[in-house]
């Protein structure tokens, strides 16, 4: 398709859209920075919310528990749902592989407050105590999906003649796909971390049911003080927030574009040689 | 359950060394059971078994006790005594409130028409990154998604300075004298709408440009040519072609739209009616696990049908990429 249908009516639906996405936030931010409490009145700025954010004992808490719980469940999310995606592309004949693929597609779309419900179920019924260790079991179980997907996309356009010349020349299986694999699709896996870690930060419903006492998540923190009102101490909270997912986001997508640019450069020259 | 049929590469294509094929063999089938089996049996323990345990303790009492539900798991021995005091009482209740069945239709019809705004916001967008220049569609591209990093909760959160009566929708359009009084947005459906139409639009512009993107625009040129006017040319040849765009971009926002809490929680006010809602107020304020359980089972069954849309929508792309 070529840029001659760039029409004005599609560029008006694209800023149109873009500022309907985008100014809710932009919003946000500008009024963390507001000095009055009122928090739609601007009356200058200011800094101080972030100064009292920093004094939020209740608060850096919830904050360091999401934290751990967003390392600890992305990377074991990461593990597993890359597993699920080799299965999914490499096995296309195993027994029960609709239920497997069933199991994970379905918790894309699964309302959270089923998820949540039923987690809780399951560990009041096997009787494990709620705290961290639940939230962060939760979190890896419907994180880890999503991270299938996201590798699975990899995978299904990746060229298998290469695992299949390694393994001509004699590597295991094992040390095929951790000298060629596992290289092609590391970009896929570092999404699909990166995915999987914001999920656990921003989850809210299945924490709610999964955590119990000393396991309040930023979340569910956030979650309570907004029930309250709009203040501009939650604003910081969510710009911090924003700030912290933005930068991640942005060196991943530097470092993915080197990596494009060095892979192109390879290429070409392995081309000439 | 979990037995395996590794295929591998193709034998007879696999000029393997004599020596040590046997313990490579069996080591590339250990491999291969591994890489299925382990996330296999996660998700059977932590979310298949899960929804079994909702579905009998819906057909539970509710008890005073902590967990609070009868009856409690005994042993075999207590097996008959369990089943005989299984009930449908709390299915029996679900029908006897009117609350409930209003929450289930609710639900639908907001995340219908919710589905259906989002369509007609993300369609045109779809289509513009699309027909794009090429060069500049990966950073369009890069914007649709980098909202979808930020909090769902944040986001939703944004909103209610805007939409409230003092907030800054109603002080601008109070500015613009558009309006003399401040209009009356959050805590109605409206604000709802808007909430699930703004948190949702990346999904649905996702695979609805993947779909435009992959069209072959000489088809479109090819049905002008022959006399079709382009809004002709659209509905007899884009629109269909990007109908499985349009499929997987409605479920995911209707599926998860139905059981959505937060949104309606935050922007509807205490009167909306969402089933998501009654199933949190129904565990963590009154306490009742085994009518928020039946709650679940309802909405779960519901949504059956929804779900395996979106899982053969899922497929179909997948065979495609093969």
């Amino acid at each position: 398709m070529n840029g001659a249908g760039w029409s004005r009516f599609n560029i008006a639906s694209i800023t149109a859209g873009f500022a309907f996405l985008y100014l809710p936030i932009v919003l946000l931010i500008i009024y963390s920075f507001n000095a009055s409490r009122l928090v739609t009145v601007w009356a200058g700025f200011s800094t101080q919310w972030y100064v009292e954010l920093w004094h939020n004992q209740a608060l850096l808490d919830a904050a360091w528990v999401t934290l751990r719980v967003g390392l600890v469940s992305a990377s074991a999310a990461t593990v597993l749902g890359t597993m699920a995606a080799l299965a999914l592309t490499r096995y296309t004949r195993f027994r029960g592989r609709l239920l497997f693929s069933g199991m994970v597609f379905a918790p894309l779309v699964m309302p959270e407050v089923i998820t949540g419900l039923s987690l809780l179920l399951l560990f009041v019924a096997i009787g494990i105590d709620r705290g961290i260790m639940t939230v962060t079991l939760a979190h890896i179980t419907f994180s880890m999906c999503f991270v299938a997907v996201v590798v699975q996309s990899r995978l299904l356009t990746f060229d298998r003649s290469l695992e299949e010349a390694a393994m001509d020349l004699g590597a295991t299986p094992v040390k095929t796909f951790f000298a060629i694999t596992l290289p092609v699709i590391a970009p896929a896996i570092v999404s699909g971390w990166m995915l999987a870690f914001t999920l656990s930060l921003d989850d809210l419903v299945i924490a709610s049911f999964t955590s119990g006492p000393g396991a309040t998540t930023l979340p569910m923190k956030i979650y309570s003080q907004v029930r309250l009102g709009v203040t501009p101490e939650i604003n910081a909270i969510c710009t911090i927030l924003i700030a912290i997912v933005a930068t991640g986001v942005l060196i991943a997508s530097v470092v993915n574009k080197r990596r494009e640019v060095q892979r192109r450069r390879d290429e070409q020259t392995a081309q000439r040689g | 359950m979990t037995q395996t049929f590794p295929p591998g590469p193709d034998p007879a294509m696999q000029p393997l060394p004599r020596k040590g094929a046997g313990l490579r063999g069996i080591m590339r089938g250990l491999t291969a059971k591994l890489v299925i089996i382990i996330p296999y049996v996660w998700l059977l323990i932590l979310f298949l078994v899960p929804f079994l345990i909702v579905a009998k303790i819906s057909l539970s009492q509710i008890a005073t006790a902590m967990p609070p539900y009868q009856p409690a798991f005994d042993g075999l021995d207590g097996l008959w005594a369990k089943l005989s005091s299984f009930t449908v009482a709390n299915y029996l209740w679900l029908t006897e409130d009117a609350l409930y069945f209003n929450a289930y239709i609710s639900s639908l019809v907001i995340a219908g028409v919710s589905t259906v705004l989002t369509l007609l916001v993300g369609y045109p967008m779809a289509y513009g990154m699309a027909r794009a220049p090429a060069t500049i569609r990966p950073t369009l591209l890069m914007l649709v998604i980098l909202p979808f990093w930020t909090s769902f909760l944040i986001r939703v959160y944004a909103w209610i300075g805007i939409l409230k009566p003092e907030g800054l929708l109603n002080q601008f359009l109070l500015w613009t004298g558009v309006i003399d009084t401040p209009l009356l947005i959050l805590n109605t459906h409206t604000a709802i709408y808007i909430g699930i139409v703004y948190s949702y639009l990346p999904f649905m512009v996702l695979p609805l440009y993947a779909a435009l993107e992959k069209m072959d625009h000489s088809l479109v040129e090819a049905a002008q040519d022959l006399g079709c006017t382009p809004t002709g040319a659209f509905w007899k040849v884009t629109f269909p072609l990007s109908r499985p765009g349009i499929i997987a971009g409605c479920m995911l926002v209707f599926i998860p739209a139905v059981g959505e809490f937060v949104i309606p929680d935050l922007l509807g006010g205490s009167q909306t009616l969402m089933i998501g809602r009654t199933l949190w107020n129904e565990f963590f304020a009154n306490r009742d696990w085994p009518v928020a359980s039946a709650v679940a089972v309802i909405l779960l069954l519901l949504l059956v049908v929804p779900i395996m849309l979106f899982q053969q929508a899922q497929a179909k792309t997948q065979e495609e990429g093969r």
